[in-house]
């Protein structure tokens, strides 16, 4: 049975903006971030790297790496333990370990540009990096496959010869469809003949990269035990612990990682990539191995989110109902199996009430690095085409886009596209508060000569996941708490956690000290990820909270000398109803006082508590954004001049970060818009693998982001928090196409949207 | 990388003792901003890395009667800071304002941005149309070379085994000149150009003629191009809209840009001539004072 | 590879200093490997991102794109420097109570970056400050906030 609640109007902590408990050291630079960790006698590993996007491998000869000095271990695939072959959950994605293993270092092909063939572990990084590019390996070149059309032909090249692919349940060989899944409810023909206004496009986009600033690193030392102790940024410690006694075949317990601060993740920095190689050079070398990615590397190699094609075809009635929607998804797995065509699924249609609907998802092999999950994965890709078919839509018609958008919004008990309805949710509280916004109600202004402004909308939306978290608290005998949780901090979680504690306990957040520890020291937690951290282990810290009260109750009894159920809390202060037949007073203490008690014996003993969730839903996340953008006829250049989030976020834990998840997710969204793609050559790989050119945006490319937080609460959650990390990168793309649109009179369906095809469609 | 040693001569002679030794497994250092780049990539196996900035010829910024002279070494922020240069020579200002971000700039000389002979180079145009000299000095002597002759190739330059640039002279712009240089990028910073036009001209006594025009075009072709038919069609012609927008015309003719990651043929050629057209005008302001 | 180490004297956050490093060691891996300072960051060791940013001199440089041997003689300030033992710097500070940071790594390189701005201009305007930190990429918050932190600290004097 699902927990729901019912919400207080005030609080004490909730909602406030306390200082982070690891901004100090942020700040400072004093934060121990993956790369700065040291260990008596580390050494360094590099790898050597495939220039083919697609290509057999023929030999590997190592000698003259190894005659080096200060190289100390080589290891090839040979050197992998043999995996098993099934799926494992990672918790925003699946993967199978037979097909990792191969991705982490090439066995008898390589399939896509920096796939890792050997790795070298050497004293120091120069000699390390320098050893690997001495290691000389001869390949047959074969046809790279760097779209889902290409990888689709008939004559196509199988990049997974052992691939068995599903198709609608059928059994495939000989192919690089991995998968194709189809939703139907309703009845999509019939209602097309009774739509008056259809609106059908195909859009197109390509891979992008999260971007993080941090690359991908690990430390690994394998022990005389075969004991295995990990260091890495990472999302998920326990899920690498997962990936890795997958990877290693070892024992869970036999691996212990620990989760540095990270710089970013996004999605992914999910899945391991250094750490499994890490642990090789250790075990082979007896000494800790550190290993950090080269730049090139994280875009060449780490999961970008899916490039591909979106078909989307839209049907009103002439009263403006949306009556039909149909559509074709086909992803970029890259080279495994695995992009996330179920979530664009379960997105696409999220914002409307549809009744005939239709979605055929292809999940394609390619000679890419595999796909990682990237905030939201698959949902902004759909969002640009169903936003941007609809706006379009309205245009035809005549119809304004927010009122069209209210008149068909999505509700409680509203069908998504794959079947699963909705329970409470802000849809309408969204479009209603960028209609009262102050952006929306502001004139666009006008350009100088040689340039236009346009203005466009778009919804966004993303389930949110809940997942397992653990948590535990003990109390200090100076009133404050310690709380243990395993939720790796990206963004300013340890506060959000902490508050939550806080506000059953009715201390200051302050008096709540967070520590994000090893896969050793707490409960099995889920990733920081799927906008669920704020949500599930701030439930587990909610429950521990809970179960913590229950715990000081009992030593409030023993110190009242009452009985445990007389015992009353609230606000922070526990007390007791005068016993008149006993001839004993009302009395009260607060959580401070009674822990200043709890190391007298008679007390009961050091009190801590424990919460542990497993959660369905962090309660669906819809926003609204408006974009004002200018474009210069002349050259094409784009620049946004104004820009707003409108989102639910059920209940804002720490307004501060909520509105920076909005902002940077929004900022992320703007970039694709715009400027950013995986450019590729004809023979496969990536070119234009550094910041200098994958144009991610700087300071100077953005406007302030205007937030308006809309609070819906999830009655899912204590303080009806829904997730909100990922919902504000889906609105943006089709917001700027939406604001080109108005600008310009053209519908741009291809992405990014940048200068030079706006030139060239101007030109047109 | 290939493991380099360092050497921080104090004497131009000393340097190219070292760099004649070591024929291309030695690279002279200035900023470094291209070069350590360039060696982490694996573009060159170096032997030895020479500073130049312990050379006091490398490190001159010279403002006269004569001209400017910019040593080889100067970073970028020290011409933009300088308030004569920026007065006197805001076309090449224009340069050294773009290349990279305020951290590149305290680094990056527009010595290296020559040597580096990027088509795209944002210091090589504005020194192009300043008709500026790259001062070389090589184990058989020193000799001077124009700078729209200095580059040969995509990073490739007429330095033969030995020679080091030691400066850049640029001589005093003639009563009514006026120059500018400005790139087209997709963001707003950070960018390597997409297409750049560098413009100079210099202006009859009425102010109404073109007297010279030079006009050199980057990342339109192997090199930074000086668009000789363009700049000599202005030659004593009017100043008007249709004066230059010929002009600008004939330039997006004499470039002869690549599609690639940073833009496409068609985009470059209209970014050519709409920012000819651009800085033709403000070449024209500045002249006017 | 190559055993020539360069002798190296000089001052780092008002500390003086002497080591040997490899002769083609980059500033920053000097930092974080040889003297210990870790708070510099690599991101992209190609001059792209910013999150090595130090100042040598007065003038904020990309530590890898500097190599240790450049630094002799020079002063050196990285974010490590910037507290004091009275407490945090005004940047530090205000950083912190805008929420300008959400994973971090981007932090030191825009603290010292923003420091080396208003060190010089006190009183920049929202252009300006864009402007002067585009060499410093953020991917998690859009910017909007560390703006603000800046203009906080500018507007406090």
């Amino acid at each position: 049975m699902v927990q729901t609640f019912k919400h207080q109007s005030e609080y004490k902590v909730i909602g406030s903006r306390p200082v982070r408990h690891d901004g100090f050291d942020k700040v400072t630079g004093r934060a121990i971030y993956g790369g700065d960790i040291k260990l008596p006698g580390l050494i360094w590993g590099a790898l050597t790297r495939s220039p083919h996007a697609h290509a057999k491998i023929k030999s590997i000869d190592t000698r003259a790496a190894e005659k080096i000095e200060g190289v100390l271990a080589i290891i090839t695939s040979k050197d992998m333990p043999e995996t098993e072959d099934k799926m494992v959950d990672l918790g925003e994605g699946d993967e199978n370990p037979r097909w990792t293993s191969n991705k982490l270092m090439a066995q008898q092909k390589v399939l896509y540009k920096g796939h890792p063939v050997a790795a070298v572990a050497a004293v120091n990084r120069y000699i390390a990096e320098h050893a690997a590019t001495k290691i000389k390996v001869e390949y047959e070149v074969l046809e790279a496959h760097n779209d889902v059309d290409s990888a689709l032909r008939k004559d196509a090249a199988i990049i997974l010869e052992s691939l068995e692919g599903d198709d609608l349940g059928e059994e495939i060989h000989n192919t690089n469809l991995a998968k194709h899944e189809k939703y139907e409810f309703g009845d999509v023909d019939k209602a097309f003949t009774n739509a008056t206004y259809i609106e059908e496009n195909t859009y197109t986009m390509q891979m992008v990269h999260q971007g993080y600033i941090e690359p991908h690193n690990a430390t690994a030392f394998w022990d005389e035990e075969d004991r295995v102790k990990i260091w890495t940024s990472t999302q998920g410690a326990f899920t690498a612990r997962t990936a890795l006694s997958n990877l290693l075949q070892l024992d869970v317990s036999r691996i212990k990682v620990t989760p540095c601060e990270i710089g970013g993740g996004f999605g992914g920095k999910i899945p391991v990539y250094l750490e499994p190689i890490a642990a090789l050079l250790s075990k082979k070398t007896g000494r800790p191995v550190k290993m950090m990615m080269e730049r090139t590397a994280v875009f060449e190699t780490t999961g970008p989110t899916p490039g591909g094609k979106v078909w989307v075809k839209i049907g009103a009635d002439k009263e403006g109902k949306l009556i039909v929607a149909e559509s074709k998804i086909w992803f970029e797995a890259g080279c495994n199996p695995g992009s996330m065509i179920e979530p664009a699924a379960q997105c696409i249609y999220a914002p409307y009430d549809i009744q005939n609907t239709r979605i055929d998802t292809y999940d394609v092999i390619v000679n890419k690095p595999k796909v990682a999950p990237y905030r939201a994965p698959g949902s902004p890709q759909v969002a640009y085409a169903m936003e941007s078919a609809v706006n379009d839509l309205c245009e035809k018609a005549g119809w304004d886009p927010l009122e069209f958008r209210m008149s068909n919004a999505s509700d409680k008990d509203t069908r998504r596209g794959d079947g699963v309805k909705f329970s409470v949710i802000g849809t309408k509280e969204v479009i209603k508060a960028t209609k009262n916004s102050d952006h929306w109600n502001s004139d666009l202004g006008t350009s100088e000569k040689g340039k236009v402004r346009g203005r466009g909308i778009s919804h966004g939306y993303w389930f949110n996941i809940g997942l397992k978290s653990s948590v535990n608290l003990n109390v200090n005998k100076d009133g404050t708490v310690t709380l243990i949780e395993g939720s790796t901090d990206i963004g300013g979680s340890r506060a959000s956690i902490s508050m939550q504690a806080a506000e059953v306990l009715g201390i200051p957040a302050e008096d709540v000290r967070p520590s994000v520890v090893d896969t050793d020291s707490v409960g099995y937690t889920d990733v920081t990820g799927g906008s669920r951290t704020t949500y599930a282990t701030g439930f587990a810290a909610w429950e521990a909270a809970n179960n913590l009260i229950v715990e000081m109750k009992k030593r409030v009894a023993l110190y009242f000398d009452r009985n445990n159920e007389d015992v009353n809390f609230e606000s922070g202060v526990f007390s007791v109803e005068p016993d008149i037949e006993n001839e004993k007073p009302e009395r009260k203490i607060t959580f401070k006082e009674i822990a200043e008690k709890i190391d007298d014996d008679d007390l009961g003993g050091p009190v801590n508590s424990v919460g542990s969730v497993d959660l369905e839903s962090a309660g669906d996340g819809f926003g609204m954004h408006i974009a004002d953008v200018e474009v210069d006829l002349a050259t094409g250049k784009t620049d946004v001049i104004r820009y707003t989030a409108v989102q639910d976020v059920g209940k804002a834990i720490h307004p501060s970060y909520v509105e920076g998840q909005m902002q940077g997710g929004a900022a992320q969204g703007i970039g694709w818009a715009l400027n950013e793609e995986y450019f590729m050559q004809d023979e496969g790989g990536m070119v234009n693998s550094s910041f200098l050119d994958y144009r991610m945006p700087t300071s100077l490319d953005l406007p302030k982001i205007e937030t308006v937080l809309v609070e819906v609460p999830t009655p899912l959650h204590p303080y009806g928090v829904r997730g909100v990390g990922e919902v504000p990168i889906c609105p943006p793309l089709a917001a700027v196409g939406n604001a080109l649109k108005d600008a310009l009179g053209i519908r741009f369906s291809d992405l990014p949207m940048n200068p030079a095809k706006i030139i060239k469609a101007i030109g047109n | 990388m290939h493991p380099f040693n360092y050497v921080a001569p104090v004497t131009v002679k000393e340097a190219i003792d070292i760099l004649e030794k070591h024929g291309d497994r030695a690279r002279p250092l200035a900023g470094g901003t291209d070069l350590l780049v360039q060696a982490r990539g694996n573009k060159w196996d170096l032997d030895a890395v020479v500073d130049v900035k312990k050379i006091p010829e490398a490190m001159q910024l010279d403002v006269s009667n004569n001209g400017l002279t910019i040593g080889a070494g100067v970073p970028c922020y020290q011409i933009y800071d300088h308030e004569k240069i920026k007065s006197d020579y805001p076309g090449i200002v224009d340069g050294a304002f773009i290349i990279g971000g305020i951290q590149i700039q305290s680094r990056a000389a527009i010595g290296g941005n020559l040597c580096n002979a990027a088509p795209s180079g944002d210091a090589i145009c504005p020194l192009i149309v300043y008709d500026a000299t790259a001062n070389i000095a090589g184990p058989s002597g020193n000799r001077d070379v124009s700078v729209e002759d200095f580059c040969v190739g995509p990073g490739k330059t007429v330095l033969k085994n030995g020679e080091l640039l030691v400066s850049i002279s640029v001589p005093k712009p003639p009563s009514g000149f006026g120059a500018a240089y400005e790139r087209f990028i997709p963001r707003n910073e950070m960018d390597i150009a997409v297409a750049a036009v560098a413009v100079s001209v210099t202006l009859d006594n009425s102010g109404t003629n073109f007297e010279s025009v030079r006009i050199a075009l980057a990342s339109v072709g192997p090199t930074p191009i000086f668009a000789t038919k363009a700049s000599n069609s202005l030659k004593g012609k009017s100043i008007n809209e249709s004066s230059i927008s010929e002009a600008a015309a004939i330039a997006k003719d004499e470039s002869s840009p690549i599609s690639d990651m940073r833009g496409t043929i068609e985009h470059r050629k209209q970014l050519i001539e709409v920012i000819t057209k651009r800085m033709l005008n403000e070449a024209v302001k500045r002249a006017r004072g | 590879m190559a055993n020539t180490n360069i002798h190296i004297t000089t001052t780092i956050n008002g500390q003086p200093y002497e080591f040997l490093a490899p002769s083609y060691m980059s500033l920053l891996d000097a930092l974080r490997e040889i003297v210990g300072l870790t708070g510099t960051k690599e991101g992209c060791l190609d001059g792209n991102c910013g999150a090595c940013t130090v100042n040598v001199d007065g003038r904020i440089v990309d530590s890898c794109l500097v190599l240790a041997a450049e630094i002799d003689g020079c002063e050196v300030e990285t974010v490590e420097g910037m507290a004091s033992s009275e407490g945090l710097h005004p940047l530090q500070k205000a950083f912190l109570e805008e929420a300008a940071l959400q994973c971090g790594i981007c932090t030191p390189g825009f603290l010292v970056a923003a420091k080396g701005l208003l060190d010089n201009e006190p009183n920049p305007s929202e252009h300006r400050i864009r402007h002067w930190l585009a060499g410093n990429l953020c991917r998690c918050t859009g910017y909007d906030k560390i703006v603000k932190a800046v203009q906080k600290v500018s507007s406090e004097g």
